[in-house]
């Protein structure tokens, strides 16, 4: 017979750690802050350093902690970090060398309010902050967003599969209601951690002290004072994100087909958005949810063919002030309104103010 | 006697280490990275470890070291090369893994992450340049910097009231649990040369035996900012530096008591 896959019932935070020991991950580097220290938690009391090898250090800051993810991707290693909005605003300098130097990695996000300390409530409000590159220079980094306990444990292995393909930092933009919540879930089967073998042959590029045997010594850097190198070096990066947005877009459509009126949400705000659409259609409008999933690259082709389609109207719902629907605007051309509809300071809205945003929509619309 | 007659195997006395790179130093004359650089090449070829080193570059006028030394390196971002090291040597606890800094890296943006991972007893080296004063951005003031020392950001000679005093990294790393080596060393004569590159390799060894974390710093000279010719720079880094840094072992803990 074979065997029923184990259901286990846990945290986002929680599926986060045992998914990352699973997946062959190599090291781990965190900083405690509310609402994702289960992260470092879970990972301490498993021990991954006796059982597979899997390295876990809880660094000074998250400074240092993207450092360490940083020092650790250039050596061709599986390494990852968590933080919250305030920690992961701390990384974003680490972030860009990271992109600069085609450093892979996965930093996880779950989001609070904020501006500055803000709140340890949930919040999106770190969208324009990861899918603009964040720190300084031209650069993208893909963004995932998970929006259930299952997908922050499937999004681990994603995200590095993601960040080694194309040598960039990924992130999951997860959330503190994501992270906190139980929720039922199948952690993915155990694989292994790659060999020092398995590591010099899939990463040629890497800085590890085998580079010299092989190939000549490796660099890691994003340093480059020649302009004329330092122009083709750019123009290299932006040919890698034209090719990531052309194949690594990744949606969700929920009764789009026939969809007069969208609801476009990501990640918790687009499990509200669900129940929207469940309401919406019990009083007979033809209402569908698009959830995108990778944040960047965007899912704007899949928009824009839903406004060919006959869209009259679209309703961005984000627990932010106004920050996906810019891309959403992007997408529909001007063709159709676009509202968009957020709770601030860690409030997260009831579908029923939803509905009566959508009320809004279609009056403007009609 | 032609050159040639002289110029055989049997009479050298001296060559360039193995893993210097034939490549145009930018470092100014005088000063002191190009001998410290040498003597890393010269020991981790000694060592035997050239195919198993990662070295972590800073920011600041030893950027460019990843040209210098024939080994793998990574370039930091300021003040960050101790978390990099960290997660090398965790990562691959075989490698020799040691970050090259300057004053303003090490002692100023990067403070935390240097005394973090030397109190953690990572097992690597932290090689520190101290020639109190930014060389890189024009001779601005260091962490380092002496007290009446003038620099362009400290004209009229570094005040502690505005600018608070010179910082000694080394005296405070030699106060952490975590390191088993630390130490005052300077390039400015051939005598403090040899020493010098035995303080690098007992702090590499100490690496490799699990030992804990080392910092060596090197007294040097930075002849642009000092605006002082190298001979010059010398004779005032031994009037002035030494007063403040004085050279020798801060700590050399024995291997029976931080092995693990």
């Amino acid at each position: 017979m074979p065997q029923q896959p184990e259901i286990l019932l846990m945290k986002g935070n929680e599926a986060v750690a045992h998914a990352a020991i699973r997946c062959g991950c190599d090291g781990y580097f965190g900083y405690p802050i509310t609402p994702q220290s289960e992260v470092l938690e879970t990972l301490a009391a498993e021990k991954p350093w006796e059982t597979t090898g899997m390295v876990v250090v809880q660094a000074e800051s998250e400074v240092a902690s993207i450092n360490m993810l940083y020092g650790g991707g250039g050596t061709g290693k599986r390494v990852m970090t968590s933080s919250s909005s305030p920690g992961v605003a701390l990384m974003q300098e680490g972030i860009a060398y990271m992109a600069g130097a085609e450093v892979p990695g996965l930093i996880v996000n779950v989001q609070r309010g904020g501006p500055g300390l803000g709140t340890i409530q949930p919040s999106q409000s770190d969208y324009n902050q990861s899918t603009r590159g964040g720190g300084n220079g031209d650069y993208n980094v893909i963004v995932l967003a998970p929006a259930s306990v299952q997908e922050m444990a499937d999004f681990v292995e994603l995200g590095f599969t993601l960040a080694f393909k194309y040598r960039t930092p990924v992130i999951m933009l997860s959330d503190g209601i994501i992270g906190q919540m139980m929720e039922k879930v199948v952690l993915p089967p155990f694989k292994p951690r790659r060999t020092d073998d398995e590591i010099l042959r899939e990463c040629p590029w890497a800085s590890n002290g085998m580079g010299l045997r092989q190939r000549g010594p490796q660099v890691i850097s994003s340093l480059e004072l020649d302009p004329a190198v330092m122009e083709q070096k750019n123009l290299n990066l932006q040919r890698k994100y034209a090719q990531i947005q052309a194949e690594e877009v990744r949606s969700e459509a929920t009764l789009c087909d026939d969809a007069e009126w969208l609801i476009v949400a990501f990640g918790s705000a687009a499990r509200i958005s669900h129940k929207v659409v469940e309401l919406a259609r019990e009083r007979g409008e033809r209402v569908g949810l698009l959830r995108p999933i990778t944040l960047w690259p965007f899912p704007e082709k899949e928009i824009a063919a839903l406004v060919e389609q006959g869209v009259k109207g679209i309703l961005v719902v984000e627990i932010n002030a106004g920050q996906m629907v810019y891309d959403v605007r992007m997408a529909a051309l001007g063709r159709v309104p676009v509202t968009q509809y957020g709770r601030l300071g860690g409030i997260v809205p009831d579908p029923d103010e939803i509905l009566r945003e959508l009320d809004k929509l279609k009056s403007l619309a009609e | 006697m032609t050159p040639s007659d002289i110029i055989r195997p049997e009479n050298l006395v001296y060559a360039k280490p193995r893993l210097m790179n034939d490549v145009p130093m930018h470092y100014c004359p005088g000063c002191s990275h190009g001998v410290v650089h040498k003597l890393i090449a010269a020991v981790i070829d000694e060592m035997g470890m050239a195919e198993r080193t990662i070295g972590i570059s800073p920011v600041g006028c030893a950027v460019f070291a990843f040209k210098y030394i024939d080994i793998d390196w990574q370039e930091a971002a300021h003040g960050r090369a101790p978390a990099l090291a960290t997660a090398c040597k965790r990562l691959w606890p075989d490698r020799l893994v040691f970050t090259y800094q300057g004053d303003g890296d090490i002692a100023c943006i990067g403070t935390g992450e240097a005394l973090h991972t030397l109190n953690r007893g990572d097992n690597v080296t932290l090689i520190f340049v101290n020639n109190a004063i930014y060389g890189m951005t024009g001779g601005q003031m260091a962490p380092t910097t002496l007290l009446g020392q003038k620099t362009v950001t400290c004209p009229y000679g570094r005040d502690p009231k505005l600018h608070g005093y010179p910082l000694r990294l080394a005296d405070l790393a030699a106060r952490l649990d975590g390191t088993a080596y630390v130490t005052r060393q300077s390039v400015d004569t051939p005598a403090a040369i040899r020493k010098a590159k035995k303080a690098v390799r007992k702090a590499f060894e100490y690496s490799m035996e699990g030992r804990g974390s080392n910092l060596i710093e090197f007294v040097s000279t930075c002849s642009s900012g000092w605006k002082l010719s190298p001979e010059k720079a010398n004779a005032w880094m031994r009037q002035y530096m030494f007063e403040h840094y004085p050279t020798g072992d801060l700590k050399d803990v024995p291997a029976s008591k931080n092995n693990n």
